[in-house]
């Protein structure tokens, strides 16, 4: 009986949320009307592109900032246990991974690179190449990080990426509004700032389970 | 566009279908395993709606990364409970 009431419950709430849903009101402002019209200054021909890193380029910047922020926050909550040495894990496992890992950072290239006139984009790419990461260290061919011994180059890619960003935001603060870019340089600035990102988010991403990681790879 | 419009019901139906076995999977590992799959077929779901930038989002991060770290979790907790039993 009770549970005949919960189902009940919740396809009517349920019924009552795809009604909610179908009659959506339509937005005052068309925003595919304003995006298209500015595709020209945008400095790049995919609209989402230019919507994330040109007319919104902020909610990027917080983005970045925010994941920054959470694997920070990881690593100064995170277990001191220094992490396990490395064991040599499945001898088949490490040659796929091998094998598997110049490919997928060409990918990871590419997804960038086409981020400007197609779908991709630094997000992408960054979690393609953090997946090479894991896929490495499930390998036992690279091993967990430790917050406290991390090499400085590793913490300059971390945070690499955000201060490229805050940096051309200043400078274009300097020059006019924050992160108005002039039409001329609009393409360069953003595969720049894009690049940056991109390495920083394979960085951050893979950091997020590097850190975590306990156990010494795929070893049994 | 009735073989369109079959496709779509039946990616729909295996995504409630998986949806619902994500999280009533007896089995951890099963769980695990299931909910890489609504991942996948999410990102195919994001496909139809011609939305490819956040079907590559959804795949490489939603099935992807995340799948690896409760998999790799998973491998965490497996490995805290023999050595328990060892003792």
């Amino acid at each position: 009986m009770k549970r005949a009431i919960v189902i009940a419950a919740a396809l009517v709430f349920g019924g009552l949320l795809i009604n909610a849903i179908v009659d959506l009101p339509s937005s005052p402002v068309d925003l595919r009307i304003a995006v298209a019209d500015n595709m020209a200054n945008s400095g790049v021909s995919h609209p989402v592109t230019a919507v994330l890193l040109n007319f919104r380029g902020y909610d990027t910047l917080l983005e970045i900032a925010v994941l920054l922020l959470a694997l920070i926050g990881l690593m100064a909550a995170g277990p001191m246990l220094p992490p396990p040495p490395n064991q040599p894990a499945d001898a088949l496992l490490q040659k796929l991974a091998r094998i598997a890992t110049p490919p997928v950072i060409v990918v990871g290239g590419y997804l960038l690179w086409a981020g400007a006139f197609r779908p991709g984009g630094a997000f992408q790419a960054g979690a393609v190449l953090a997946a090479a990461m894991v896929l490495l260290h499930l390998s036992g061919l690279l091993s967990a990080w430790n917050a406290q011994l991390l090499p400085l180059a590793r913490r300059v890619i971390l945070v690499g990426g955000f201060v490229l960003f805050l940096c051309i935001s200043v400078a274009l603060l300097a020059a006019g509004s924050l992160l108005q870019y002039p039409p001329h340089q609009a393409g360069l600035l953003i595969l720049l700032i894009e690049s940056g990102l991109t390495l920083s988010l394979a960085a951050i991403l893979a950091g997020l389970f590097l850190f975590l990681s306990r156990d010494n790879g795929g070893a049994p | 566009m009735s073989a369109t419009l079959a496709f779509d019901l039946l990616l729909s139906t295996a995504l409630v279908w998986s949806a619902w076995r994500t999280i009533t999977a007896n089995r951890l590992d099963q769980a695990v395993v299931m909910f890489i799959v609504f991942g996948l077929l999410m990102t195919l779901a994001w496909c139809r709606l011609r939305a490819p930038d956040i079907a590559l989002a959804e795949a490489a991060i939603g099935a992807g990364l995340t799948g690896a770290l409760l998999l790799d979790a998973l491998g965490a907790l497996r490995k805290g409970k023999t050595a328990r039993r060892r003792q």
